[in-house]
């Protein structure tokens, strides 16, 4: 096992031994390490990471870090690196559905900013929080590449566009009654525009 | 009309299909490339055609191909830049989406010219399901034969992989496209030596813009020659323009290089105009990163002459009275916007994304945050106006990568431009925001 990997959760050695992904994922990622030559495998590592982060409750323990990097051949604090670097992978706990508001300029022309406060006082929590049945996380993000169709969310793989609070409403509620985890991996992505 | 190369068949039902783009006219380019020109004879029509890379620099596609170092018995790639997050900018993950067949047979064809036998297409990590759409179609393009071994019977054989990413602005610089691709943090390098001489994994390699390869298809069938004559002088074909803000009728529009900005905003054809009948006060022409410019200086040049969407009049005047084209990101300000308030958000958003390698573009862009910031709050003072010149002044030109430029540039602009909308502010204590979303819904009450 390799090192243990520098962040702010511990490294806990006991959970690590329990873990390992599912035989769908092993053979996913096999095939992503077969895009590139010989020996130049590390380049997986970021859709790697997309992966595990579906298969470890949406985001990344320093167990699964530590895991992929066998999974690579490559040390922990490699992925580690990378995995604090990009503002896809979290590094928390997060709950089933990571709502992502954009809050880049014309988002905000379009009124972006009342967005994401209707969600903050529709879920009772700020932005950055989870609610406490752990449904909905609140995060903001920068251009989505959405801008004709603004005001725009992210929610796993789906896009839901020009957004007005009673979208929203919609949208929200169709996930909790659903109840279940979306993943960036999802293949049943709907795209609302 | 304008003429349309790469939206020509946008409206097709099951365009994003390999029969029905086929049956459009689709990898006609594989064909006559593979079959009748050498890989030198594709290079030199795309240098013809004058082509100039769409991802925002607009440097000419051809000459960069012609760069690329071709060292015995070393693999040389082709990747395909389709990071996609300049603000303001959508046009790529339309194409991809739409019509993602056009894409790959520019790949073919560039990959071909290049000598790449393997080539990446790098996405953002946000449009994981435009990788879906893109992957789907490459299925297809390889179950027909366009991709893999010996195509079309010829000796030139070719893997195309789609790389997803996984959020971060500055993976759309080259060279931190190829770190991420490699599996690293996206920190750009210093060059030289450039990617044409050691890119991916030190081999020579060519990085483009999604929009720059589908427009070799289009290239190859009609002829260099022919290409150049669509647009005007060194602004040849068409270009794809995402239009956001306050218009009538966002979206990606295809036009022919040389229509006049006034065109564009108010035609139906196009933007159809300001919505709500507000007045235009602003307009960012090119993405984030080029300078704004105030409704009389975007319609007109600073000569009275009527400004048109090419590379050279979006730039007539320099940065004192024009800006440039970029990836075509055309962000449209009516003129109740709060010009500080829109810079806030563009300083923001540079200093989140900063990689943090420089200290000018790291401490630079967080410092320009915070005093933007006091401009909202209303505790900002006139000399804070001096101090984020000098400190946008500091960063420009003194950085591994552009986007320390890219953070200053909107910054100068908008101090140049509307510099009485700050004094306005440092004198007066105050602040006042308009709610974007009730002047959107309710524009009887605004
Ligand atoms: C901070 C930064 C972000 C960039 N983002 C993109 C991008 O998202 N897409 C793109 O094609 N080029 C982007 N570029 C430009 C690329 O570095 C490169 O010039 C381009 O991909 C070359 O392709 P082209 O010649 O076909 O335009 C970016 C540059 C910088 C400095
Ligand atoms: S200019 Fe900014 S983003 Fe570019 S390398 Fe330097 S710190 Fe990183
Ligand atoms: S600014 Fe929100 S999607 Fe581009």
């Amino acid at each position: 096992m390799g090192a243990q990997i520098h962040g702010t959760l511990e490294f806990n050695a006991e959970k690590r031994k329990d873990i390992r992904f599912s035989e769908e994922a092993l053979k996913e990622i096999e095939k992503i390490k077969s895009r590139y030559p010989q020996g130049k495998q590390k380049s997986a590592l970021i859709p790697v990471l997309h992966i595990a982060q579906a298969e470890n409750d949406g985001w990344l323990s320093p167990e699964v870090m530590d895991y992929v990097a066998s999974l690579l051949n490559i040390q922990p604090i490699e992925v580690f690196e990378v995995a604090s670097f990009y503002t896809m992978f979290n590094l928390k706990p997060v709950g089933k559905c990571v709502i992502e508001v954009c809050r880049t300029s014309s988002c905000w022309l379009l009124g972006a900013e009342d967005i994401i406060k209707y969600i903050e006082k529709k879920l009772g929590i700020k932005e950055g929080q989870t609610t406490p049945d752990g449904m909905f996380t609140l995060k903001t993000v920068e251009c989505l590449g959405s801008c004709g169709t603004a005001p725009v969310m992210q929610v796993g793989a789906s896009y839901h566009e020009n957004l007005t609070f009673e979208k929203v409403d919609k949208i929200l509620d169709k996930y909790r009654a659903e109840g279940r985890r979306r993943n960036y991996t999802d293949l049943d992505y709907e795209n609302t525009k | 009309m304008g003429r349309k190369l790469l939206l020509a068949h946008e409206n097709v039902p099951g365009i994003d299909r390999l029969d029905v783009y086929r049956a459009h006219g689709g990898y006609a380019s594989v064909e006559k490339a593979l079959k009748s020109m050498k890989p030198e004879d594709v290079v030199e029509e795309v240098k013809k055609s004058g082509l100039r890379g769409r991802g925002g620099a607009g440097f000419p596609t051809g000459l960069k191909w012609s760069f690329l170092a071709k060292p015995e018995g070393v693999p040389r790639y082709l990747v395909c830049n389709a990071d996609e997050s300049e603000p303001g900018t959508f046009k790529d993950r339309y194409l991809m989406e739409k019509i993602p067949h056009s894409l790959i047979e520019g790949m073919i064809v560039s990959s071909y010219a290049l000598g790449s036998n393997t080539s990446y297409i790098y996405i953002r990590g946000e449009y994981f399901y435009v990788s879906r759409i893109l992957e789907k179609a490459i299925q297809e393009a390889y179950e027909a034969g366009w991709l893999g071994k010996n195509i079309l019977g010829t000796d030139y054989s070719l893997d195309l992989y789609v790389q997803v990413g996984a959020g971060a602005y500055i993976c759309g610089e080259e060279t931190a496209l190829i770190e991420s691709l490699e599996g690293k943090r996206g920190n750009p390098r210093i060059k030289p030596p450039f990617p044409a001489v050691a890119g991916l994994w030190g081999c020579p390699t060519v990085v483009n813009n999604v929009e720059t390869i589908a427009a070799v298809a289009p290239i190859i069938n009609m002829g260099g020659e022919e290409y150049a004559k669509i647009g005007i002088g060194k602004s040849t074909g068409t270009k794809l323009i995402s239009a956001s803000g306050h218009i009538n009728k966002p979206g990606v529009y295809e036009i022919e290089l040389g229509l006049p900005v006034e065109e564009f905003i108010y035609s139906d054809q196009y933007c159809g105009g300001i919505r709500n009948g507000k007045k235009l006060k602003a307009v960012v022409a090119g993405g984030s990163s080029v300078p704004i410019l105030p409704a009389d200086l975007i319609l007109k040049t600073a000569k009275g002459e009527p400004r048109l969407m090419t590379y050279e009049s979006l730039f007539d005047g320099g940065f004192q009275s024009g800006t440039m084209l970029g990836s075509g990101g055309f962000i449209v300000m009516d003129e109740d916007t709060s010009i500080v308030k829109n810079l806030w958000n563009f300083t923001r958003f540079y200093h989140h994304e900063s990689c943090g390698q420089c200290s000018p573009c790291r401490e630079g862009t967080g410092w320009m945050e915070k005093i933007l910031h006091k401009f909202l709050e209303g505790t900002a003072n006139l000399s804070d106006i001096d101090l984020l010149w000098d400190i946008q002044s500091k960063i420009e030109g003194k950085t591994i990568c552009p986007l320390g430029d890219a953070a200053a540039w909107p910054v100068a602009s908008a101090i140049r431009h509307f510099k009485q909308e700050f004094e306005e502010i440092a004198k007066s204590k105050k602040f006042k925001d308009v709610s974007h979303y009730e002047r959107l819904h309710k524009p009887a009450m605004a």
